[in-house]
């Protein structure tokens, strides 16, 4: 049985997560990775894992992949448990992982087609499909071309193609456009918000906030193996952020000594190597405060606030109160 | 957009798994593999284009097999073995055969699998569809046996072409090198498993050359005097003797324990590649 055949069996009841997790680790010898966490991922949703380097982010992807298994706690994708069931449940997963996997030894059309052959498709059907996948990504000049002489992001392109073959219910994209140019990132989203909409359940890393606004309905932040907040990208701004922020940039290297002029013209600010940001509800205002106590700042800009900064709260390091 | 419609996902049923008991001896990976012939599918893959590195693997015999023929024969004349007569060349033929066997497998569970599995990452994008770690374990090793058995056929007409084969029962020795390429691509995987780098491959020629050298290969086990408890430890004697009791078409019991030496070797290594893919790659 599927998730889908549960949800119209009990029509009307609440629609059974297509992913459930509660309390998973992951440990590497001694090392905690993932720090018992716990999340649901609903049918048709875009869910995203926000975090810095090392925050466990692939650790979690790749167990949710099947390929990775769990050290502790509970996971289940379509109400089915990995360890038992993983060639099932993976059957129905779409995997693109943060490093390029493909076969160097084949061609691009050919790393299609012998993907979708380990889905049990059939040579034709996977033939077809690997076209349709290249045009899909636009890279049908490069079919016959081997994978080695590739650019990074096209590499990056025929992993996502390929992560198509099997016509997945559920999408894992461990950072889909780390190495894209904003041109090809844009067509990316553009193609997943398409996929989105034909019911495919996306979950995916970014370090992109812009890209985390932009597709993702839920996100978590995650810092050190544990989930450290979550919601709506509006809703975790409007929680963890002020309505708007002042940046100021200093000479080079004078940020320590210029702080005390931040200090207290805002909600509170931070010090980042190359800037000092002000939260503030009134960016304008906290500007004049600032110079009003004798900031002589290069330059000053006041702007919306935005998820990067609800990321640099809850897990930068240089955080200042 | 037909193809990214999520309803037509391919969704079926695994198949029942065998219930024989005499499976019991395959490690638990690799009793549920259910898409071995996938990974053979990929190597035909890549050879599509680059089949001519295969007859490499037909020069080999006859470079060793016209060595014999020409050189040693003439010196050694004929030898005597358990009271029949042979010539050198008959003598030797067997054992080159058994070794070329031997090499061909441990050159490609050895060197090729560490590629694909360290560099490469061949199996990583494997194990994120249904494919499983007994199919790329199972996978490659049936993979060597074909080669084996390509290769071994090429030897034995070879062979045959040349004079050098003296019985009918000779047609056994395809199969029987294909059981010591068995023996040997599983535990050559299992060894490549623990290999941390390229210098760990100075060994695999540390532990075959002596192999290739004291199996029997060159002269009878009885030259070997008090030694010879030692030979027959090595599994490539028993592969030797194997194919060399084909060309004389000799039936005996002592066959039975020369299989089941090569099996033994062979489920031992299943058992230990099976585990340690598991590790190596479900992290
Ligand atoms: N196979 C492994 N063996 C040991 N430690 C590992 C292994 N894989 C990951 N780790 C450790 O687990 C932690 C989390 O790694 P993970 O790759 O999940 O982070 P991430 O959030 O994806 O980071 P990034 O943004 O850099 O991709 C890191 O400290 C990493 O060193
Ligand atoms: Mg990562």
């Amino acid at each position: 049985m599927t998730a889908g055949d549960e949800a119209s069996a009990n029509a009307g009841a609440p629609v059974a997560p297509l992913i459930h997790a509660s309390g998973l680790r992951k440990q590497f010898g001694d090392f905690v990775a993932v720090d018992g966490i716990d999340f649901d991922v609903q049918p048709g949703e875009a869910f995203g894992f926000l975090g810095p380097n090392g925050a466990g982010k692939s650790s979690t992807m790749r167990m949710i992949g099947c390929t990775s298994p769990t050290s502790g706690g509970t996971l289940q994708l379509f109400g089915l448990d990995p360890a038992k069931d993983g060639p099932a449940i993976r059957r129905r997963l779409g995997v693109v992982p943060q490093m390029d996997s493909l076969d160097n030894e084949l061609t691009v059309e050919e790393n299609l087609v012998i993907y979708g052959r380990y889905f049990d498709l059939s040579r034709a059907e996977a033939r077809r499909r690997a076209k349709d996948l290249l045009d899909f990504v636009q890279l049908t000049d490069r079919a016959t071309s081997r994978v080695e002489p590739l650019s990074g992001g096209m590499k990056r392109r025929v992993t996502i193609a390929r992560s198509l073959i099997n016509q997945p219910d559920l999408l894992l994209l461990d950072e889909p456009t780390t190495g894209l140019d904003p041109q090809a990132r844009h067509i990316l989203w553009d193609r997943l918000y398409r996929l989105k909409q034909q019911g495919v359940t996306l979950v995916l890393t970014t370090h992109y906030m812009d890209e985390a606004e932009q597709l993702c309905d839920r996100l978590v932040v995650m810092d050190a193996g544990k989930i450290v907040a979550q919601g709506s990208p509006r809703q975790l701004i409007d929680e963890h952020a002020t309505r708007e922020v002042l940046e100021l940039r200093f000479r080079a290297g004078s940020n320590a000594e210029n702080e005390q002029y931040a200090a207290g013209v805002g909600d509170r600010h931070e010090v980042l190597p190359d800037r000092i940001l002000v939260y503030a509800h009134n960016g304008d205002e906290a500007l004049a405060k600032a110079i009003a106590n004798g900031a002589q700042p290069e330059s000053a800009l006041v702007r919306r606030s935005t998820l990067e900064d609800v990321f640099l709260r809850l897990t930068g390091r240089t955080l200042v109160e | 957009m037909t193809i990214l419609d999520p309803a037509s996902a391919p969704v079926r049923a695994p198949r029942a798994s065998a219930g024989f008991p005499l499976l019991r001896i395959l490690p638990p990976v690799v009793r549920i593999s259910r898409r071995p012939h996938r990974m053979v599918e990929r190597q035909l893959m890549c050879y599509r284009r680059t089949w001519p590195i295969l007859l490499s693997g037909f020069f080999e015999p006859l470079f060793y097999l016209l060595s014999i023929r020409v050189g040693l024969s003439k010196l050694v004349g004929t030898i005597s073995v358990d009271g029949h007569v042979l010539s050198y060349a008959e003598f030797v033929a067997p054992a080159m055969m058994a070794a070329s066997a031997m090499n061909g497998a441990v050159y490609d569970s050895t060197m090729n699998v560490f590629h694909k599995l360290k560099y490469a990452r061949v199996y990583d994008a494997v194990l994120a569809t249904p494919m499983t770690v007994g199919d790329v374990a199972l996978g490659e090793i049936v993979w060597a046996l074909i080669r084996g058995l390509l290769y071994s056929t090429a030897f034995l007409v070879t062979m045959a072409v040349l004079g050098l084969t003296s019985s009918w029962w000779i047609l056994a020795s395809v199969p029987i090198c294909v059981l010591i390429g068995f023996a040997f691509a599983a535990v050559g995987m299992a060894c490549t498993s623990y290999m941390r780098g390229w210098t760990d491959f100075e060994w695999v020629a540390t532990v075959t050359m002596p192999l290739f050298l004291f199996s029997a290969t060159f002269y009878p086990l009885a030259s070997y005097g008090r030694w010879g408890w030692v030979v027959q430890l090595s599994p490539l004697y028993h592969g030797v003797a194997l194919v060399r009791a084909a060309n004389a078409g000799v039936v005996s019991w002592g066959i039975v324990g020369h299989v089941a030496f090569l099996l033994t070797m062979a489920f031992a290594g299943l058992w230990v590649v099976s585990r340690r893919l598991q590790f190596l790659l479900l992290k």
